[in-house]
């Protein structure tokens, strides 16, 4: 047990991927809502026995790339044609042929970082104070076992009922972490 | 889904002899022993072979740096450079260099998006290497420039406004390269520290000194393993792959552009940006076989390092340097077929004239050690493969050099013909750069997981749900 203060969740730990995944679809299916499943390695099947949606950072990437791409060619047009004209061997001012390269480097760039803020927004990341890191056997999420942590916030959340449900899942070891 | 749940686990446990693999991981090693190996390497007390060789690598990255205190005192005269050779071991590194960097990029981006599962074990170290090649590559053009203030005040190479009111030469190859160069080296540290969260995080949570778990546990942003995380993260870093792919294509097809884009004959082509492409992934997966042969023995590693994943880089070598011996048939083909005396001439006197030691080198190097790796007697002798890589590495170098110098040495007015000799400044500042490439690799290995813990355990029989050892049973698919 963690700390003095209210119960933020109650949590069961799981051996193999395969007991926590038939847990992850009861508890899925019961209907609660604020709830997570902690694995050490990407877990195949997972996000559709939480019922979870397909991840939306891909819109982050496409809203990085497209600014990239616009950002570059507008630079090397307004720096090459508007601002200082510079004038080689009478080509043209501004082509959007010998702007490319630099458009697209500018694309991946751009939506490169697009692509690692938008997964850190999505997942509320950075936060470094979390109380399931404070509960000594939740050091095993990073190295070999996987935890179901259903939050006592949940609506739908009692002591015994959740208990039960969670005990019915084969889970050897439950127990409710403090904040 | 009856059926289906009786015929699955069936399958998954004894598919038939013809099909069975190779497992990623050998000895049925668990996830719980895959962590404590790799992240024992960096926990345990530091082994005395660590601090020989970075005491090594430091005395070549000083010397490095003395050399080019040197150099930019001095000016760029301490080299060998003449007129027309004004481009010489300076590009040729900076090219070798930022090769190398591409197979670090090509197994974590390409071989993830093909879906190639061994690519795990190897990932990590070889985004290291990229890195750290591509901050050796890096210093190369800045110094060549010679007043190296230019190149690196804003507004010379990166646009930005200064006293001059002028911008950079957006039509020039070479400021493409800047780009090209910076977006390759920022992009590659993302997708690095990307895959890097999850580990940070099992390093927070091994930690015992308060220090390491403040800074692990800084990187690690809070990472709980969390599934609706994981769900963000693997689409994150699926998408990055995407990102990364046709930037490491694009990387070396526009350092190629800055030969392929001028008038030199030898130069002058358009089969370069693949030549180039496929050239780099050679050089740098015969990088990844020198580093990692010796590691996996010194750190026990042959367990998720296996011989498998040897060959298969081996295999890796043998098709890229056939596209490198092909390009160097075919530009002699086109030299000659192509009917422009100029480069007939370039290309005669690559092979015959005052460097064709350079030339049969490479051809001896790049053409024939790879087909070695036909047969499979050599692809398993570790030794040989470890030989076979440093011979790739001289070879990918001697290219450069053979691109480079031979093209210039004669150009179109015969009185400024000349021979480029390196002097000791050349020679130093190139073996120089490898103590600074060894020794960030090195303090990479002491400080960070060197395999990406996560991933391998990923692809382990142990995190498969259907899999007996993940759990599953007889039946029991899941709805």
């Amino acid at each position: 047990m963690s700390n003095t203060g209210k119960p933020y969740a109650l949590v069961a730990e799981f051996e193999t991927p395969a007991l926590a995944m038939h847990a992850a679809e009861m508890v899925r299916d019961a209907g609660y809502k604020r709830w997570d499943v902690h694995t050490p390695y990407p877990v195949h099947g997972m996000d559709g026995a939480m019922g979870l949606h397909n991840s939306k950072v891909g819109w982050f990437t496409f809203i990085g790339g497209t600014t990239g791409f616009t950002l570059g060619m507008l630079m090397i047009w307004w720096m090459g044609k508007v601002d200082y004209a510079l004038p080689v061997g009478g080509k043209p001012l501004f082509s959007p042929i010998f702007a490319f390269p630099v458009a697209y480097e500018l694309t991946i760039l751009l939506g490169a970082f697009g692509t690692l803020f938008g997964m850190m927004l999505l997942n509320r990341l950075p936060r470094h104070y979390h109380p399931l890191l404070k509960y000594p056997r939740f050091r095993n999420a990073t190295h070999d076992r996987i935890y179901i942590a259903i939050e006592c916030a949940d609506p739908r959340y009692s002591d015994a009922e959740t208990r039960r449900l969670l005990e019915s899942t084969g889970s050897r070891h439950i127990e409710v972490v403090e904040d | 889904m009856a059926h289906a749940a009786e015929k699955l686990p069936t399958y998954v446990v004894t598919p038939p002899p013809e099909l069975e693999r190779e497992p990623l991981v050998l000895n049925g090693r668990s996830p719980a022993w895959i962590s404590d190996k790799i992240a024992g390497i960096t926990e345990g007390k530091t082994p005395r072979w660590w601090w020989i060789a970075l005491g090594i690598s430091v005395c070549g990255m000083l010397m490095m740096f003395s050399m080019i205190a040197y150099l930019v005192s001095t000016g760029i005269g301490v080299w060998g450079l003449n007129q027309p050779t004004a481009w010489a071991w300076d590009i040729t590194n900076f090219v070798f260099w930022i090769g190398i960097g591409h197979a670090g990029t090509l197994i974590s981006a390409i071989l993830c998006l093909l879906r190639q599962r061994w690519r795990t074990s190897i990932n990590r170290a070889a985004e290291a290497m990229t890195l750290f090649a591509v901050v050796c590559a890096g210093i190369f053009p800045v110094v060549h420039t010679g007043r190296v203030w230019f190149a690196l005040m804003p507004g010379y190479l990166i646009p930005f406004p200064n006293a001059n009111v002028i911008w950079p030469q957006f039509r020039s190859p070479l400021l493409w390269d800047v780009f090209a160069v910076s977006t390759y080296g920022t992009v590659s540290l993302l997708f690095w520290y990307t895959g890097l969260i999850p580990d940070l995080a099992t390093m927070r949570d091994r930690a015992v000194t308060k220090l390491k778990k403040f800074l692990y546990g800084l990187f690690a942003m809070g990472w709980t393993g969390s599934n609706r995380h994981w769900s963000n993260y693997e689409k994150a870093y699926l998408i990055l792959a995407g990102l990364s792919t046709p930037l490491v294509l694009s990387v070396h097809s526009v350092v190629s552009f800055d030969f392929a884009v001028s008038q030199v004959p030898g130069w002058h082509t358009t089969i370069f940006p693949p030549y180039f492409v496929a050239g780099a992934i050679f050089s740098g997966f015969g990088m990844v076989l020198t580093l990692l042969v010796p590691l996996r023995s010194v750190c026990g590693l042959e367990d998720v390092i296996t011989k498998r994943h040897i060959e298969l880089m081996c295999k890796v070598i043998l098709a890229t340097g056939s596209i490198v011996g092909y390009a160097y048939g075919m530009e002699f083909f086109i030299a000659w077929y192509g009917g422009n005396p100029y480069e007939l001439y370039a290309f005669q006197n690559r092979a015959f004239g005052p460097y064709w030691w350079a030339y049969w080198s490479m051809i001896t190097c790049n053409v024939v050690s790879p087909h070695l790796f036909w047969f499979k007697w050599c692809r398993t002798r570790m030794w040989f493969v470890f030989l076979v890589s440093i011979v790739v590495n001289i070879g990918m170098w001697f290219e450069r050099f053979v691109i480079i110098v031979t093209s210039l040495h004669r150009d179109y007015l015969p009185s400024s013909w000349d021979y480029f000799r390196p002097t000791y400044v050349d020679i130093l500042t190139f073996m120089g750069s490898f103590g600074l490439f060894c020794t960030l690799f090195l303090l990479f290995l002491r400080f960070l997981p060197m395999i990406a813990i996560a991933e391998v355990k990923a692809v382990t029989p142990h995190a498969d749900p259907h899999h007996p050892l993940g759990g599953g049973k007889l039946g029991g698919a899941h709805r």
